[in-house]
């Protein structure tokens, strides 16, 4: 290139330009098989994500004879529920179950509730300290805070909130926060507030036009936001094994059974099953909001 | 609450006031307003995380008679797990991150290649967003178990014949390889998405003109995306290894107590009711973690000024 432009040629230089461009639109063999291992790359990567998932499927759909059987086939040879159901009917697994989906419902509301208004006042207002307040929630993620549950878990025994779902849910609230404030912020600047102004001329006063105006609109995002915030929820697992006792989440459960009793391979097996198979269904509802959410991080 | 407004932001609530009949009334309250907002999550983040932090620490240095002592970080560096919990965490913070971002830019890259069937491959690769540390170490134990996939795989096509335990203490290496390969199965998602959303941000013209100019792929990817989504990749480094101090589930589903981490032994003492000791453990995840987040935005802010030069 260097050479090229040493010589002083001009005109071969224009010459050079144009094959360039046509290069870049004729399909060559190279190009095609450039374009092949792409693919090849893709589907290697889709491989080794899902392989798992299918693995703990067929290991969840073994009889427990097979789960125990060495070597094993990576095709079953029989499906059962019988180690689906030795799991289900496992020592505090339902309750358990109902305790994570009351533990979550709770934590999308409390993040709502107090998320969302600051999400709005950030969204929709100039004021002073806006920005540091963006900036201390921004910072919050520089902090362990799963870890924050030790010395949480000594004030609920004062408070008389140890071991209660309120409490688990209060520290996945807090986990939750931060993410909420930003996302349901985005959520907000996407509503015109043009809107809303219009609907305040028209006889609207300033929490009506929010309800019947922004809310509406901004309803979709606040979904999502829900999702994202049951997931965090529903998958927590230090936090919830620490502030409880006997009303366990699920993952606190299992690691609890894990760690401390030896739980056996069938129920570990069912348990990450029954762990993954929601996520399934959360990343497909999520999929249009996944840079919403979980790319939330960039100002 | 309400702080004296500049003009400026007089302004703003003015536009925004309804023409009520009280209009200092209502100007007023519309100023209080977006502070009043902001009260809840402000007290919550208080209450819930700016107060465990303080007693996080005091915890650690005030014994339950009232004496502030050092004897729980004496006890803590005198454990005898300590030195391999310090030294796990670390080793696959070390191991795993890189593995992690090498994937993420890697499928965040072919996603720019307008692949067919691309959302398909981007829903796949997100899943692991939504699944536990605890459910990833217990699919990959179905894997790497004594009486796992790996071993059934390797016996049946007849290249190892006698089982192979990933799993165990003795085999430290491939302990730690699964650990890590867990890691990266569940945790290069999230680092994706983070990568994706920074390259969509790049105008389309720079990635033409750098075409135009005759740029190779590499080239480009070289010089014009890998610099631009800097800022991006910052942001994940230290998410990632905030998160990653505080690996657990995934240890202990697959190795139990053969691999110590530094919040595996809080769960530990907090189990042996000694809460001062966790809180120990709890203080030494936070100190480190904020030294990592300062010395990752002093270390990339310089390079970043070197780079202007």
């Amino acid at each position: 290139m260097s050479a090229k432009t040493g010589t002083i040629n001009p005109p071969r230089s224009t010459v050079d330009v144009p094959p360039l461009n046509t290069a870049a639109n004729k399909p060559t063999l190279a190009k095609t098989l450039g374009r092949l291992g792409l693919y090849v790359a893709a589907i290697a990567i889709s491989m080794f994500f899902l392989c798992p998932i299918y693995l703990i499927t067929i290991s969840a759909f073994s009889p427990q004879k097979e789960i125990f059987a060495y070597p094993k086939a990576l095709i079953p040879q029989s499906l059962t529920a019988e180690t689906v159901l030795f799991f289900w009917n496992a020592t505090g697994v339902q309750a358990s179950l109902v305790n994570s989906v009351i533990v979550g419902t709770l934590t999308v509301i409390f993040a709502l509730l107090v998320g969302a208004p600051a999400g709005y006042s950030l969204a929709r207002f100039i004021f002073r300290g806006r920005d540091s307040y963006k900036l201390l929630i921004l910072t919050t993620r520089a902090f362990p805070i799963v870890i924050l549950s030790i010395p949480l878990a000594v004030n609920y025994i004062s408070w008389n909130m140890y071991d209660t779902l309120w409490g688990v849910a209060f520290a996945h609230t807090a986990m939750a926060l931060p993410t909420t404030i930003l996302v349901t912020a985005s959520i907000f600047i996407g509503v015109p507030r043009e809107l809303e102004e219009a609907a305040q001329t028209l006889g609207c006063n300033r929490a009506l036009a929010f309800i019947k105006v922004a809310m509406p609109l901004a309803l979709p995002g606040l979904a999502a936001a829900a999702i994202f915030t049951f997931a965090l929820s529903w998958n927590e697992t230090f936090a919830a094994t620490i502030l409880t006792q006997r009303n366990r989440t699920l993952p606190a459960l299992i690691l609890s059974q894990i760690a401390d009793v030896g739980a056996p391979l069938p129920y570990r097996f069912a348990a990450g099953f029954f762990l993954i198979a929601p996520s399934l269904l959360f990343i497909f509802i999520m999929r249009r909001y996944l840079f919403g959410m979980w790319g939330q991080v960039v100002k | 609450m309400a702080t004296p407004q500049v003009t400026g932001d007089a302004l703003a609530s003015n536009m925004l006031a309804p023409p009520a009949a009280n209009r200092s009334f209502a100007r007023s309250r519309e100023r209080a307003l977006p502070f009043l907002l902001l009260v809840p999550s402000a007290l919550f983040l208080v209450i819930f995380f700016a107060v465990p932090m303080v007693q996080a620490l005091i915890l650690s240095i005030h014994s339950p008679d009232g004496a502030w002592t050092l004897q729980y970080f004496e006890r803590m560096v005198r454990d005898v797990n300590f030195t391999d919990a310090v030294r796990n965490t670390f080793l696959i913070i070390l191991v795993a991150i890189p593995l992690q971002f090498l994937f993420a830019i890697v499928m965040g890259l072919l996603l720019q290649n307008k692949l067919r069937g691309s959302s398909l491959f981007l829903y796949f690769w997100a899943i692991p967003l939504a699944v536990s540390d605890l459910a990833a170490g217990l699919v990959w134990l179905a894997i790497f178990g004594d009486r796992g996939f790996v071993n059934s795989f390797l016996r049946t096509t007849g290249i190892a014949p006698i089982a192979f335990s990933w799993l165990s203490y003795e085999n430290y290496g491939t302990l730690l390889m699964a650990v890590v390969i867990a890691e990266v199965w569940r945790a290069t998602a999230i680092v994706m998405v983070i990568v994706v959303a920074g390259l969509q941000l790049i105008p389309p013209d720079y990635m033409e003109a750098a075409e135009v100019f005759g740029a190779s792929r590499w080239q480009r990817i070289w010089h014009v995306q890998l610099p631009l989504i800097r800022p991006s990749l910052q942001v994940a480094l230290i998410l990632r290894t905030i998160l990653a101090f505080q690996v657990f589930a995934v240890v202990i589903a697959l190795a139990g107590r053969a691999m110590p981490v530094l919040a595996s032994e809080a769960y530990n003492r907090y189990g042996e009711l000694n809460p001062n000791g966790a809180a120990a453990y709890a203080f030494l995840i936070l100190t480190i973690s904020l030294i990592t987040t300062i010395v990752y935005l002093i270390v990339l802010r310089t390079s970043e000024e070197e780079m202007g030069q």
